[in-house]
């Protein structure tokens, strides 16, 4: 459908266009400028070309945060949304227990990143933390700060417990609107519970399973507060992603012109893989349905 | 008067309107008639001025209002689905274009208590349309196209979702109340039977086309080709090949027929005719021609029997009820007047503008 | 195959509804016989679809039970009951094909390969789907996909029955047409019992050989489309069946003839049943009422003639009652027009009910 020309909204907007500038297009613009130079950031700048990419494209300790990332963003996405789904397949879908169990679904979503990290940090602590005391109890050898195993599985759980929820609404929603037709239809023809998820439930969740899939995609390889809080990147540089170790760069070294650099191929790299996700995503099991006049 | 010049819509290299040119007078009552997928809906929106054609005018008594949007232009439409404001009750709903229009309380309270008694809804106006059935819905949208006065009043098939009776009810009443009002009637349908019973002025869609515009009941005595004569009948038309040789029809699966005076003048040549399920009966002598039962439908006053006639399958409508094994052979014949005769593209031929009803 | 016994089922939504007494099902008791074609009718809320419920397994009844010959199955499920069901909208596994659609059902109740194939392709042919039949259902029209539906549900062996819920609905006027033959000619040759809910006339009379008329929950009258049409027991009958319905002429009962204001009518046989102080109406179709000149007939006053085709309808009025007639195509209509009543489609109703007569 065409939308109509009305240029009385345009002044709705400039207000926001005017924060956006200021936010994020300004720095942005900035953040390039940096990214070609040689500067510490006291007014001085050296020109660097390309110089900073080259460097930061061949350096191990780029690819190693990297790979990081990508394993991180692997794990997450292969516990979150099928566990996600399961989730959102086991709530019920009429009646009082739902408002209860939307409520207790959006709690993890509503706390502040840094103090998820910092609830898990203290809960991971075999001295005082329960999660900690309990793991040790169990005779288990738990130390997130000294092993980078523990510190990977504690990281990997906070997240999937602050994050879940978001896929399990996403779904839920896209569940809630399958007609009751479907699953009579299903009982009718003697489907196996296995079958109604296969052929009823997951095909029309595909929508909104390909919105939770990018966003959780987006989100965890962006990830930054939580394991920094919780790990600070360590131990050694085993919890290091992309994003605590452009802060080190930029805030620790005051490297600007690297971090800067750094920060454009990151983004870069977001982008290409969230456009190979969608484009994966919405090209598997696209049948063009027929247009015409049934004859 | 709204007229359409030459309107084209493209969507995406697909073609959803072509070439429609028409002219909707003042208080005329106007059909659009099609299968779903002719394009109905999107010459509708056209009209309202939701979309924009990709090329062709748009003029209101003269005016160009092909670019205008649908706020500018005085258009009330009507849905399929009952659209209403769920959270505001009928009064409200039948209010709300006359409170954004900025009338006075008191006008409004005038209007809204008039458009519902026209459309039997006072005793509902506190009620919410959650709480009203389909019928009352729907009547809730109608009385707030009536109160805006619009000059272009559009109905989707405005009817579809509702119980057949209240159909019959809701058709009766509705050219009547908008007639009062002088405003440029469209109603869009897909059944053949609603068009005649609305009567006024048709135009027969098919595939984003018009196909014919006119006087309904012209329209469906004269067709002028064989689509617009398809798309206006139910039960199905029945369509046979034929061969004129001299005075007389033939078909290859054996339905002959005289010319007669109507289509002598044709030349020789292979022709398509159309006869109408009504048009033929049992044929008692031995004239006619000869058909294997496949099936009767009964409907208590009248029997649609389902026959072969070599490779074509026909419809026939008779009155009483009879019931033939499937089968059996039968003999039907009809009146040769009323067969409806195109050349074999399917357009009309000189003998068809001259057939009687 | 199946004989479907409905002994005294009564349903309400809940418990309080039940205990006020509004029930959605006031009292149903019926047999539908073993491979007849049924139909339910009646208008919106009149509980058809919920009847079709209660026969299918979908819905519970709070009262009553549900018998398929002889066993009791008011507590079994739908599949537990081997029933197929056929909805409004085409319900079918979008990421299937269509050969792979009408499999599941076979492939569910671990029916043997081989005889899946012979099964499925044999319903691919019937429902005329050759040409598609490796193609993604999604991509289909809306009558094709219903077709699919129905073939889920035909290529089982062990049907009991096959329920209907409105399945025309969403298809073309055209294709109407072709769909209702198809299912009139599948049922002639599986035999099946087969349920259809609806509530356009025309589908119903042309499908069954018995139409079942509810209203408000009630069952009004079980008929022939014949039957229906010629002796409605209910003027609700007689006006829902027809287009237009029947014509109810209130009047006056004067040693057995009829009385419209001032006009005697005299009707065929003797009514019997009935007695003075109850609300006496005349019904008469308009397929029966032929209008003639002034001085052959009962005189009206025309309003309206409208032409629909085959036919044209005459809407006049008699001694303020408002009288339909269809007339044949082309016919003319004197100015000074009468109606003469065709005297053995005279019906008496007392209350709205069906006086007979000897």
């Amino acid at each position: 459908m065409e939308k109509t020309w009305n240029n009385k909204a345009w002044f709705m907007v400039l207000p926001v266009l005017l924060l956006v500038a200021f936010s994020a297009v300004v720095p942005l613009m900035t953040v390039v400028n940096y990214s070609v130079q040689d500067t510490f950031g006291n007014n001085q700048f050296f020109w660097a070309g390309t110089s900073w990419f080259q460097d930061i494209l061949t350096s191990a300790r780029f690819h190693d945060a990297l790979i990081r990332n990508l394993m991180f963003s692997g794990i997450i996405l292969a516990i979150e949304i099928p566990l996600g789904i399961l989730v959102a397949l086991s709530m019920p879908k009429k009646g009082f227990w739902v408002s209860v169990c939307l409520v207790l679904m959006a709690l993890p979503l509503l706390i502040p990143w840094n103090v998820v990290g910092t609830i898990w940090q203290v809960f991971g602590r075999t001295d005082i933390g329960l999660l900690g005391y309990s793991v040790a109890a169990l005779g288990i050898d738990y130390n997130y700060v000294r092993d980078p195993f523990d510190a990977w599985v504690t990281v990997i759980v906070m997240d999937v417990w602050h994050w879940t929820s978001l896929v399990v609404l996403l779904c839920y929603a896209g569940l809630v609107s399958i007609p009751d037709a479907y699953y009579q239809a299903a009982k009718i023809d003697g489907a196996s519970r296995w079958a109604v998820f296969r052929f009823i439930q997951l095909p029309k969740m595909g929508r909104v399973l390909l919105i939770a899939v990018l966003l959780r995609f987006m989100d965890s390889f962006m990830i930054y507060t939580e394991p920094f809080v919780v790990t600070g990147g360590g131990p050694g540089n085993s919890t290091t992603f992309l994003s605590i170790d452009l802060v080190k760069l930029a805030i620790g070294q005051f490297n600007l012109g690297e971090a800067a650099a750094m920060s454009l191929v990151y983004f870069l790299i977001i982008l290409a893989l969230s456009w190979v996700f969608y484009t994966v995503m919405t090209n598997a099991g696209a049948d063009k349905p027929l247009t015409g006049v049934s004859e | 008067m709204l007229e359409l010049q030459n309107v084209s819509r493209s969507v995406g290299g697909e073609k959803h309107i072509i070439d429609v040119s028409l002219t909707l007078e003042r208080g005329s009552l106007n059909v659009l008639l099609g299968p779903t997928l002719a394009g109905k809906t999107s010459l509708m929106r056209l009209m309202a001025g939701l979309d924009v054609p990709t090329s062709g005018r748009i003029l209101m008594d003269g005016k160009d209002v092909t670019g205008v949007p649908v706020r500018k232009r005085n258009v009330a439409m009507v849905y399929q689905q009952f659209i209403n404001y769920p959270s505001f009750t009928v009064y409200e709903n039948i209010a709300s274009p006359m409170r954004i229009a900025g009338h006075s309380k008191a006008e409004i309270e005038m209007a809204v208590h008039k458009a519902a008694e026209l459309m039997k809804l006072t005793p509902f106006l506190d009620r919410t349309p959650l709480n009203l059935s389909g019928g009352q819905q729907q009547r809730t949208a109608l009385a707030r196209a009536l109160v805006k006065n619009a000059e272009l009043v559009l109905l989707d098939e405005p009817l579809a979702n509702l119980d057949y009776k209240l159909r019959e009810e809701l058709r009766e009443e509705l050219p009547r109340i908008f007639a009062e009002t002088g405003a440029i009637f469209v109603y869009a349908t897909t059944e053949p039977h609603e068009a005649l019973l609305l009567g006024g002025r048709t135009a027969t869609m098919s595939k984003g086309r018009v196909t014919q515009f006119g006087e309904t009941t012209e329209i469906y005595r004269q067709p002028h080709d064989l689509l617009t004569a398809r798309t206006f009948s139910d039960p199905p038309l029945n369509v046979m090949d034929f061969t004129k040789t001299g005075t007389r029809f033939a078909s290859p699966n054996g339905v002959v027929f005289d010319a007669g005076p109507a289509f002598s003048g044709l030349p020789d040549g292979a022709y398509r005719g159309g006869i109408r399920p009504h048009h033929l009966a049992f044929e008692t002598g031995d004239g006619g021609f000869e058909a294997q039962v496949v099936l009767t439908e009964v409907t208590g006053s009248e029997t649609f029997v389902h026959a072969d006639v070599g490779d074509d399958s026909i419809i026939a409508l008779v009155h009483g009820v009879r019931r033939i094994e499937p089968g059996d052979h039968i003999r039907l014949s009809f009146d040769p007047a009323k067969i409806l005769i195109f050349d074999e593209h399917g357009n009309a031929t000189s003998a068809s503008a001259r057939q009687a009803a | 195959m199946a004989r479907i016994r409905l002994d005294h089922i009564r349903h309400a939504y809940s418990r309080a509804l039940g205990d006020a007494g509004i029930y959605a099902l006031r009292e149903v008791d019926h047999a539908f016989e073993d491979g007849g074609a049924y139909a339910l009718l009646g208008p919106s809320g009149c509980g058809k679809t919920t009847l079709l419920n209660i026969i299918s397994g979908l819905l519970t009844p709070s009262e009553g039970n549900v018998y398929f010959d002889d066993r009791d199955v008011t507590e079994l499920t739908p599949e537990a009951r081997n029933i197929a069901q056929v909805f409004q909208f085409p319900v079918i596994y979008d990421t299937m094909t269509v050969r792979q659609n009408l499999a599941f059902p076979l492939k569910n109740r671990k029916v043997p390969a081989a005889e899946i194939k012979t099964r499925v392709e044999d319903m691919i042919r019937r429902i005329g789907l050759e040409a598609k039949a490796d193609r993604k259902a999604r991509g289909l029209t809306a009558d094709e996909k219903q077709k699919i539906s129905l073939g889920r549900g035909l290529v089982r062996s062990d049907v009991n029955a096959i329920l209907f819920d409105e399945p025309l609905t969403v298809i073309d006027p055209h294709m109407k047409w072709q769909l209702r033959s198809e299912l009139k000619q599948l049922h002639r040759e599986f035999q099946m019992t087969m349920v259809y809910v609806t509530h356009d006339q025309t589908e119903a009379l042309t499908f069954a050989d018995k139409v079942v008329v509810m209203y408000d929950g009630e069952v009004v009258q079980i008929g022939t489309p014949e039957e229906l049409f010629e002796r409605p027991k209910h003027t609700f009958v007689g006006y829902f069946i027809g287009s237009p319905g029947m014509n109810v002429l209130p009047c006056r009962m004067e040693g057995g003839e009829a009385v419209v204001s001032d006009i005697r009518i005299a009707l065929p046989g003797s009514p019997i049943g009935f007695h003075s102080g109850q609300k006496t109406e005349l019904g008469i179709r308009p397929e029966f009422v032929e209008i003639v000149g002034r001085n052959d007939g009962i005189p009206v006053t025309v309003e309206k003639v409208e032409d629909v085709g085959s036919e044209r309808i005459v809407r006049a009025t008699l001694a303020g009652t408002r009288l339909s007639a269809i007339v044949p195509e082309g016919a003319s209509i004197p100015a000074d027009a009468a109606v003469r009543f065709a005297p053995d489609a005279l019906n008496l109703y007392a209350d709205s009910w069906l006086v007979e007569r000897v």
